[in-house]
């Protein structure tokens, strides 16, 4: 579903580059966890997935459903299926959540040749949707992100995907921000959204999350770069001996920058 | 960056309305003195009381200084070339619609505003000032077998000279400013609405004012009488053709509320905004007041300011009786060199007046939009309060925003509050929506009636959509 090929990406406009030659295949049905320590570069990767302007190519690609996605909007990614669910969501003030969701989800559903979904009906749609991340229908009502506590805008962004469906996910620290409650909230969402013909990708700090999402790969990012991977167990291994031996590793093969 | 170019692009999208009408017009002469003054109300049929009005207005003006105390730089107009007075030529009254001239019924159409009755956007009247003479107004009959009196201001100076002569002046002096002095002594026509005692007003009152006469300036002059217990909601409409030279627009507006009576007046002004040099375009100089007379009256403003090179408005409420309340919901709309100057007086006088302020700012292109409020409590208005919520929002690197509140209180009861916040469209924000699906043209938009919502929802329901549609045409374009 996913191929990163030696992706090389920089800030635009600057020289320092961020991400140094990323690989990574993901086929659907898998849920893959990006870990790392901070300034490592994964927030960067999924930025650039989803065609973040402030980033530019410099090198490698990134093939979806196995076509090059680098010339794509990021509108025209979304409408292909990509959905990122931002570590910080942007406030929309006076704009709310319904009318952004019905705005996305009817662009996205003409895009692909589904029907769109008049107020009503769309009401209706979104209704079972609450129920998955227990938020209350005034929340519907609400400017988008705005005023909301952090657990509030990291559950919303979970509503959004399972509003809008995507085929692949990449969900940036979702889990930072959350308490146990909220994150248990989250992770059953997400876990009922996840099936067969999607993939997941995670990006985290904390190997409290994976608890609850059982991914089927885990990957260490240092450096800009993917230094290795493993199965849930290598999450493990993190969380007891964090990631000084990996750096060391990373070095020594001379690999990291 | 690319992101801010496109959004720029986006909001330059090039005005739709600069058209020109070939009419024959009468002959006028240039420039201005008594004669001039005097010729225009000569022109106008008017009594002997009216061309007093006029004359003493333009001594007046005669003897003041143009202003320079606000945020906008330009050259001043040259009042001895303007042409003061541009009809026309047409019959002096019309009796049906068929007789107006087809170019200028043409003109209305292609702005969207047809004026056969039947074509009439549901429940709503019109008057059509095409430069300086009313065309046509339309629904007369149906105003008046309510009591409501809805004509140009020329028709109601000969028709009902004890209501102008008694309100005319009464809330906007003919020495209150440069500009409505100049206004007092040579307008030309404008609207008239007279809302008897007891009486809500049947539907929508309207009034289009086009300027077409390239040296013509056009100095209309509006005004509105709301009896006890009546309630009337009116709005106006503005467009210009595109010419190089400046044009002068400078109108007065006085609307006078007695007991319980409520107006509403609206006003979406989409006037000729110059080019990216700032060659050309409208100034819009106008004093717009309404007193609210009577106990427990209400005056509410809403604008939706998107046009004119120069804009320096003040739309203002003296609360004088009672329980009065004033409000002034705006949104001003700024792109290429465009300056606008705006914002609101609410002169609090009476007891438990209260009054509300909410600004919306969005400044685009190398423009600069500056709010400018003054609050102010009179020692004997015990209770008075004053909400103020002033918003800008900057799109790109180039255009400047700016807030100049005046608040004074004499009374220590009184309670103030101000609110003000500055907020960039943002990369992230555009980002944000587009990774939702959303085109970038979309995504401004949406961020930009969001911003703008708690103003957009005051103006008239048959007229929400035609602001949403000027926003985005005003907003939408080609992404590069």
């Amino acid at each position: 579903m996913l191929e990163i090929k030696n992706l090389h990406a920089v800030v635009e406009g600057e020289d320092i580059e961020i991400l140094k030659g990323v690989n990574l295949k993901v086929n659907k049905g898998e849920i893959h966890a990006i870990m790392g320590p901070n300034g490592s570069g994964k927030s960067t990767l999924a930025k650039v997935a989803a065609g973040h302007p402030e980033y530019e190519v410099t090198g490698g690609d990134i093939l979806y459903d196995g076509e090059s996605i680098l010339e794509l909007d990021p509108d025209e990614r979304a409408h292909a299926g990509i959905f990122l669910a931002f570590q910080y969501p942007v406030e929309v003030p006076g704009v709310t959540n319904t009318t952004l969701l019905r705005e996305s989800y009817n662009t996205i559903a003409a895009s692909r040749g589904r029907e769109e979904l008049d107020p009503l009906e769309f009401d209706d749609y979104i209704s079972d949707k609450l129920e998955l991340v227990q938020m209350k229908r005034d929340f519907l009502d609400r400017s988008v992100n705005t005023g909301f506590s952090g657990g509030e805008k990291k559950r919303n962004e979970i509503f959004q995907m399972a509003v809008l469906q995507p085929k692949l996910s990449l969900l940036d620290e979702t889990d930072s921000g959350l308490d146990i409650d909220a994150l248990k909230i989250v992770s059953d969402g997400i876990n009922k959204l996840h099936g067969d013909d999607d993939a997941v990708i995670l990006i985290t700090h904390y190997q409290r999350l994976l608890n609850y999402i059982e991914p089927d790969f885990v990957h260490v990012m240092i450096g800009g770069k993917i230094v290795k991977s493993g199965d849930k167990t290598l999450a493990l291994k993190l969380e007891e001996q964090g990631y000084d031996w990996l750096e060391a590793h990373a070095t020594v093969n001379g690999e990291a920058g | 960056m690319s992101e801010t170019k496109a959004l720029e692009s986006m909001i330059g999208e090039e005005y739709k309305y600069g058209f020109t009408t070939d009419v024959e017009y009468e002959d006028f002469p240039k420039g201005i003195n008594e004669d001039v003054v005097r010729l225009i109300s000569e022109k106008k049929n008017e009594p002997e009381w009216m061309t007093e009005f006029r004359l003493k207005a333009y001594r007046n003006w005669t003897e003041m200084e143009e202003p320079s105390w606000f945020n906008a730089t330009y050259e001043k107009p040259k009042f001895d070339t303007l042409q003061y007075y541009s009809a026309p030529k047409n019959k002096p009254k019309l009796n049906s619609l068929d007789e107006v001239d087809p170019n200028i019924r043409e003109t209305y159409e292609k702005l969207g505003i047809p004026l056969e009755e039947q074509k009439m956007l549901a429940g709503v009247a019109v008057d059509a000032v095409f430069d300086s003479v009313s065309i046509f107004t339309t629904f007369k009959e149906k105003l008046a077998e309510a009591g409501v009196i809805f004509c140009s201001i020329s028709e109601a100076i000969q028709d009902h000279p004890e209501l102008v002569k008694k309100y005319m002046g009464s809330v906007v002096p003919a020495r209150d400013n440069f500009y409505a002095a100049l206004n007092s002594a040579v307008f030309s026509d404008g609207s008239f609405c007279y809302v008897p005692k007891d009486t809500i007003c049947p539907m929508e009152l309207s009034t289009y004012f086009r300027i077409n006469n390239m040296n013509s300036g056009q100095f209309e002059r509006t005004l509105i009488i709301a009896e006890e217990n009546s309630h009337v909601s009116y709005l106006e409409g503005c467009t210009a053709p595109m010419y190089d030279e400046h044009q002068l627009h400078a109108a007065v507006v006085e609307l006078i509320a007695l007991d319980n009576a409520e107006i509403k007046y609206s006003t979406i002004q989409n006037w000729y905004s110059g080019d990216e040099d700032g060659k050309g375009g409208i100034y819009n100089f106008v004093t717009k007041r309404g007193a609210c007379r009577g106990k427990n009256s209400k005056i509410s403003w809403t604008q939706l300011e998107t046009g004119s090179a120069v804009t320096l408005k003040y739309p203002s409420v003296i609360l004088q009786g009672d329980n009065s309340v004033g409000e002034f919901f705006s949104v001003a709309v700024t792109n290429k060199r465009q300056q606008a100057d705006t914002g609101t007086k609410m002169i609090h006088l009476g007891k438990n007046t209260k009054s509300t302020i909410i600004s919306k700012g969005i400044s685009a292109g190398k423009s600069d939009n500056s709010y400018r409020g003054q609050v102010k409590i009179s020692k004997k208005a015990d209770n008075a309060r004053n909400y103020s919520q002033c918003d800008s929002m900057l799109i790109g690197q180039t255009c400047g925003a700016h807030t100049f509140p005046y608040i004074e209180s004499a009374n220590p009861t009184g309670k103030i509050e101000h609110e003000a916040t500055t907020s960039r469209v943002g990369e992230d924000q555009i980002f944000y929506l587009q990774q939702r699906g959303i085109s970038e043209d979309d995504a401004i938009s949406l961020i930009v009636n969001g911003f703008c919502k708690e103003v957009l929802k005051e103006l008239p329901m048959e007229f929400a959509v035609e602001a949403n549609k000027l926003l985005s045409i005003k907003l939408e374009g080609s992404v590069g």
